[in-house]
């Protein structure tokens, strides 16, 4: 069964593996996490803010976002960002963007929505009172947010923002459809390169399984610490 | 925009001289429903035995069931995709992997396991969850009647815990038929994936996936309506109806109602 299992091309692909895949999915998801945990928030205070053109907005946005498989949204964006850029760049042809920010954009706008989620029930886990109170001392809607609210919020769901970056984490290696060298797509190019399918993808199953455990061991070790301050 | 729509596109004849497009794309919503379906059937019995095995006070079941759920929680989708595919015929005795190679609808099996059991890891988490949720007085109330662990959970636990579990079994099932769409990869030809045949014959690329966008927000919506009806056919009266959210339809009547009183 492993009689002819190749620990060398393991050995001998780690760098590429490493430094060409997976800094790419490390970046993306970090970046992908921080732009969609700022247009979430924005999207969860459209979404309570009571106006009802930014209510349907962001709830159309969000329900949209819940019900697409995120591959179709991939392609979607792929081939839609070219021509967005041509529209607010004003330029007369698709203007070209990198397989990297057609997927950041992707993931960002993606996730988003279930940030946006994560942070409505945040904000709403924070007592009415506080609004109240903060209005009382005349803060006015910006500042009340800004210092009252929203960081509270934020650290009530930091557990779970972390869960769904790990989630966001381990759906990066979708842009795989794209042909796009990220980790996955850097483990499939040499495997197939080579003919080492069964070393290269139990290879790449191990280190997302040690990188996934790992971190939601703690943030699980996170949650339990900050349950006992509260 | 330069871009050249064209929606009469759906109505043509594609290259496999068949089908229309459109046909295509239909095709595709057969395989994403008949995939989501046979996986969920995986994934709800799976789930419940590993999410009921998590919740017994046995240490080994407990042990085995979040060793499972740890297990295809942590691993992407896809690569597990890719393990069932390309890894298991190799590394299974070599008559079984010629078998499975020459398997017809390879890719469709292997889809079905693997969004199954990726999926039955979720389910068991919920299954867990709802089951922790109830009062821990009902599992030794029923014990303390002298029922076995088994009727306890048959009679008592479970019929409980799958009522509070539907929403979120809702949102599974709705998560299983999207996530059908990473099967595009190992070959199954879904809807995403018709999709994506649409653009590279016809060019069209945003006809194709704006098509394929409102079928998915057409099954996403009668799936949850569905389900909101199923759990109003079981709901309990008195103990959980109080916290069901009325549909649409039900607050528009009640808004009706409340108008003719005003006349």
């Amino acid at each position: 069964m492993f009689s002819n299992f190749d620990f060398d091309v393991i050995i001998r692909s780690l760098p590429y593996l490493f430094i060409d895949g997976m800094t790419f999915t490390v970046t993306l998801t970090a970046m992908a996490a921080t732009l969609g945990l700022i247009w979430g928030t924005l999207l969860a205070l459209m979404r309570l803010s009571g106006f009802p053109p930014l209510v349907i907005f962001a709830t159309g946005y969000v329900n949209l976002m819940r019900s697409v498989p995120l591959v179709l949204m991939i392609f979607w964006f792929y081939f839609l960002v070219p021509y967005i850029g041509q529209w607010i760049t004003g330029s007369s042809a698709p203007i070209r963007v990198g397989a990297f920010m057609s997927s950041l954009i992707t993931f960002a706008l993606f996730e988003a929505a279930f940030f946006s989620e994560i942070m409505r029930a945040g904000i709403q886990s924070i007592a009415r009172g506080q609004m109240a109170a903060a209005q009382a001392l005349g803060m006015n809607y910006r500042t009340t947010m800004s210092y009252i609210i929203l960081p509270q919020a934020f650290r009530n769901m930091v557990p779970v923002l972390l869960t769904q970056t790990i989630i966001l984490f381990q759906d990066t290696s979708l842009v795989y459809v794209l042909s796009i060298t990220d980790f996955l797509g850097a483990a499939s190019k040499i495997a197939q390169r080579d003919g080492r399918l069964v070393e290269m993808y139990l290879f790449a199953a191990a280190v997302y399984f040690i990188i996934s455990l790992a971190a939601s061991t703690a943030v699980r070790r996170l949650n339990r610490r900050i349950a006992i301050i509260r | 925009m330069n871009y050249h729509w064209n929606w009469g596109i759906f109505w043509q004849i594609s290259p496999d001289g068949a089908h229309t497009y459109f046909q295509l794309l239909l095709l595709g919503t057969w395989w994403t429903l008949t995939t989501a379906f046979f996986a969920w059937i995986i994934a709800l019995t799976l789930g419940s035995l590993v999410g009921v095995a998590r919740t017994t006070p046995n240490k080994w079941l407990l042990r085995f069931g979040n060793a499972y759920v740890e297990l295809f929680r942590n691993i992407p989708l896809l690569v597990q995709m890719f393990l069932w595919y390309f890894v298991l015929p190799e590394v299974v005795p070599n008559s079984v992997g010629v078998w499975l190679k020459q398997l017809p609808d390879a890719s469709f099996y292997t889809a079905v396991v693997a969004l199954g059991l990726y999926t039955s890891a979720r389910v068991a988490e919920q299954v867990r969850a709802g089951i922790n949720s109830l009062a821990r007085g009902q599992r030794a109330a029923g014990l303390a009647l002298g029922l076995t662990l088994p009727q306890t959970y048959r009679y008592v636990l479970l019929p409980m815990a799958y009522r509070i579990m539907l929403p979120p079994l809702t949102s599974e099932f709705i998560n299983a038929i999207k996530n059908s769409s990473v099967a595009l990869t190992i070959g199954l030809m879904e809807l995403t994936a018709r999709a994506r045949e649409v653009q590279e014959f016809s060019f069209q690329v945003f006809e194709a996936f704006t098509v394929a966008t409102i079928i998915y927000i057409i099954i996403n919506i009668t799936v949850t309506e569905g389900m909101r009806r199923l759990e109003r056919a079981v709901a309990i009266p008195g103990y959980l109806a109080a916290r069901a959210k009325p549909s649409w339809r039900q607050r528009w009547k009640a808004r009706q109602r409340w108008r003719l009183r005003r006349v």
